[in-house]
């Protein structure tokens, strides 16, 4: 295959940024779009120009390091993929491809396409953990959980932190991300005494970061890699009703 | 990604209560509550619309009535005036809940994509900011023509009826044109409305999920049908 990459270049955090394209030949259809990145590298190297940064780890889809906005929809055309599993058999030979960073004045581009998601972690950092020490792994039956909850926990749970859900929002909007962890969380007994002071510092952490509120379009479930379902943000807007009518229960 | 410890853990203590309208679940919250005000109204304010359909005593007399809810503990308008300010007060909340989070999402995204494509939302989620304000610009247009005659070539405040069926004449076409349009708007706009106010408020389940699109359509059609019955029977002649 034969493609035509065009791909955000942007220096530094300060410098002016633009859609630079690329030729890419001889891409096998069975390479990732990770790996056709690379190939375009290892080309630029040679040629002794600047390689694109991109960020990436696992390339398991695990991980949620990787992830560019490909033809405007976050981590491309593939339902529930990441950016490391979408395959180029997805594309026609010939096809011109956009790659851009995720766009959030909350994630400011490092270089290319390489975005600090940290805002994310100051989230997760507001109230997204359980304080209590928790040793060892318990026995698995020493606390009950229902079947439902641990199910709805577990697929809040698989919340990979990307960022997809922020790049596809047009409000730029971290709510599917919040209300994943506030969900997972909270639908478990070890998430319980922090579960008013979570959703609370949450969304403020959220607010302060530069991140947009929600509206309910759902642009940010369709891109999600993990499927997090948009129940969750009624859970989390629950929560928060819920906590705000009493008050002195945050910890921030 | 990478971790920064700049906290040096948690304190208990803050009151939140204060900040909650300010953060964007609660003024979410307040579009919600706003909006459910403005759509309970819409409601009623069809039910009165429709006695049109009755005769003219009928819907003359169900004008004069709302000026004497209350009465004698109420003085004249006194329901009226309540009612009008309940409303102006949701209104306001409403849209100045809606300016901040605009304003806020604009400046949540300095740089735009040069390659966009809506992915899922519908044509009512994504109209909602503008949708509002053709609706806002339509309500203030609507008090001046049937509320206090300034704009109604009839204008008797005393005979309603008389006013709606000069308002909707088919050679003011244009009237009709621009209600339609500012209805099938405020459909449009409560179709997503209803839907979001009800996840707003904490609906989360799957179930929950579809009947409130359920309900969001239901009010939605109800509404324009009803509304839109009016100056197409003046239209029609069927109301004369």
């Amino acid at each position: 295959m034969n493609l035509t990459l065009r791909i955000w270049r942007q220096a530094g955090p300060d410098v002016r940024g633009r859609m630079v394209a690329y030729q890419v030949t001889g891409v096998s259809p069975d390479m990732s779009f990770l790996e056709v990145l690379d190939m375009l590298n290892e080309r630029l190297t040679l040629e002794g120009a600047d390689p694109v940064a991109f960020d990436h780890d696992c390339r398991e889809g695990i991980c949620g390091a990787c992830g560019v906005v490909v033809n405007g929809v976050p981590h491309g055309p593939q339902k529930a993929t990441t950016t490391c599993q979408l395959h180029m058999r997805h594309f026609r030979d010939g096809d011109t491809i956009d790659v851009e960073p995720w766009r959030a004045r909350a994630f400011p581009v490092v270089k290319d396409l390489v975005v600090d998601r940290g805002a994310l972690d100051r989230v997760i950092q507001a109230g997204g953990y359980v304080s209590a020490p928790t040793g060892s792994a318990p026995d698995a039956h020493a606390l009950p959980v229902p079947k439902a909850d641990a199910d709805a926990a577990f697929e809040a749970a698989t919340c990979i932190g990307c960022g997809a859900c922020v790049a596809a929002c047009p409000n730029g909007s971290a709510m599917l991300f919040t209300a994943a962890k506030v969900t997972h969380l909270g639908l478990l007994p070890q998430g319980q005494p922090e579960r008013q002071s979570r959703v609370l510092d949450m969304v403020a952490a959220q607010d302060e970061a530069g991140f947009g509120g929600c509206t309910n379009t759902g642009e940010c479930t369709a891109v999600c890699p993990k499927g997090i379902p948009l129940e969750t943000i009624g859970q989390l807007n629950r929560d928060y009703l819920q906590a705000s009518r009493r008050p002195a229960r945050s910890r921030s | 990604m990478h971790w920064t410890n700049r906290s040096s853990g948690p304190s208990v203590g803050a009151v939140v209560t204060a900040s909650a309208v300010r953060s964007t679940v609660g003024q979410k919250m307040l579009m919600a509550v706003s909006g459910i005000v403005l759509v309970l109204f819409l409601v009623a304010h069809m039910a009165g619309n429709l006695k049109v359909f009755v005769g003219a005593e009928s819907f003359d007399h169900y004008a004069h009535w709302l000026r004497t809810i209350g009465a004698p503990l109420l003085p004249d308008s006194g329901y009226l005036w309540i009612q009008r300010t309940v409303l102006t007060a949701a209104l306001v909340a409403h849209v100045w809940a809606a300016t901040s989070l605009a304003l806020r999402a604009r400046a949540a995204r300095p740089v735009r994509y040069a390659h966009r494509r809506p992915v899922q939302g519908s044509y009512a989620a994504r109209t909602m900011r503008w949708g509002g304000v053709i609706i806002l610009l339509f309500a203030v247009f609507h008090v001046l023509d049937l509320t206090t005659g300034h704009l109604n070539p009839v204008g008797d405040r005393a005979h309603p009826y008389a006013n709606v069926v000069a308002d909707f004449a088919p050679e003011r076409w244009y009237v009709t044109l621009f209600y339609t349009l500012a209805v099938l708007a405020v459909g449009l706009h409560l179709w997503h409305g209803v839907f979001s106010a009800v996840r707003t408020l904490g609906q989360r389940t799957a179930v929950g999920e579809r009947r409130a699109r359920l309900a969001a359509s239901a009010v939605a059609v109800g509404l324009c049908a009803g509304y839109l019955s009016v100056p197409f029977a003046v239209m029609s002649g069927l109301v004369g």
